[in-house]
């Protein structure tokens, strides 16, 4: 399997691991998932990106797309990566700049917390 | 000839195929490890790009390939078969979008202009006149002249989209990113995006 994908409730997060390539022919599964959980009412997420080994725009996109539609239940949604080669997309688009990117879930989770 | 050529069926499945061989032969061509992400990334791309353009146009035609050494670089032309000038906007919107990706030339902006279609339409070709991007981009078609990409400017977002939530052209944008050299040329039958990479001297 190129993807895998699997969530879990983390203190009031819902922590989607992604493991594998998000590119064009696997990212709609990222999508499918992403719209299930806010349908299902989770507003809250956190996108755990330390074992994908490959992110192109197309996965960006799922990821901003993801992003809106939490915004519009005034959610959120973090990111967790510190690969250099994955954050390299994000850097040469500015979504940095856009999302929250943090070391670890629970770092995301105390400073969404934070803001509170 | 290239060093090594590979046609795909246009479909998403295979993108990664063409990733993989792609580095391999970037590898073995003696690129810099550091810069095989960016190979790969690039690569991908492109490739993305064009079977999205062959899916709405030729589904049935393959997406070409083609890596090579050449003058102390490594090469790699992605070639689709979806004719240049095309224009698959429907809407002004698609044009304004087309400014947005920093190039020179109205051929990269009849270019982006067909990724407006490309995104997300559910198949059909929506035959609209050409954009005012996509006039200057059939003379420069007929040429077959390559206008090189400049560095792409910071991107605002469009409204939604349904596929992608990004703005059109941010694949172009993310390769121009990537490769310290693009150029891609639109001619009556096709559009080829052509990316290099320095590789070190031996000498």
């Amino acid at each position: 399997m190129d993807l895998k994908l699997d969530h879990h409730t983390k203190d009031g997060n819902e922590v989607v691991d992604v493991e594998g390539e998000i590119d064009v022919y696997t990212a709609p599964r990222l999508r499918e998932l992403l719209i299930e959980l806010v349908n299902k009412g989770h507003f809250r997420l956190i996108v755990n990106m330390e074992k994908v080994e490959f992110l192109d725009s197309t996965g960006l996109g799922v990821l901003v797309g993801g992003l809106k539609r939490v915004r519009a239940h005034d959610g959120s949604l973090d990111l967790v990566c510190t690969q250099e080669r994955i954050l390299k997309i994000f850097r040469i688009t500015g979504l940095t700049k856009v999302f929250g990117i943090h070391d670890t879930v629970d770092q995301a989770i105390e400073v969404r917390k934070a803001e509170k | 000839m290239a060093t090594v050529e590979l046609s795909f069926t246009a479909l998403p499945a295979h993108v990664r195929t063409a990733r993989l061989v792609a580095t391999a032969v970037a590898r073995r061509s003696g690129v810099e490890e550091s810069m095989l992400d960016e190979v790969r990334l690039a690569v991908g791309e492109a490739c993305s790009r064009a079977v999205e353009a062959h899916r709405l146009h030729c589904p049935a035609e393959p997406v070409r390939i083609e890596l090579s050494d050449r003058d102390g670089r490594f090469e790699v032309v992605v070639t689709d078969a979806v004719p240049g000038g095309v224009d698959d906007s429907a809407a002004p919107v698609a044009v304004s979008q087309a400014s947005s990706v920093s190039s020179t030339g109205a051929l990269a902006g009849g270019l982006t202009a067909r990724e407006a279609g490309a995104t997300d339409r559910a198949g059909t070709d929506v035959s609209s006149p050409p954009a005012p991007g996509g006039q200057p981009a059939g003379d420069a078609a007929r040429d077959g002249t390559a206008t090189p990409m400049t560095t792409a400017t910071p991107m605002t977002t469009t409204g939604g989209v349904v596929n992608g939530s990004l703005p059109v052209g941010i694949g172009l944008a993310v390769i121009a990113g990537l490769a310290d050299d693009v150029q891609i040329s639109a001619t009556a039958d096709s559009v080829s995006i052509r990316m290099s990479w320095p590789l070190p001297d031996l000498t």
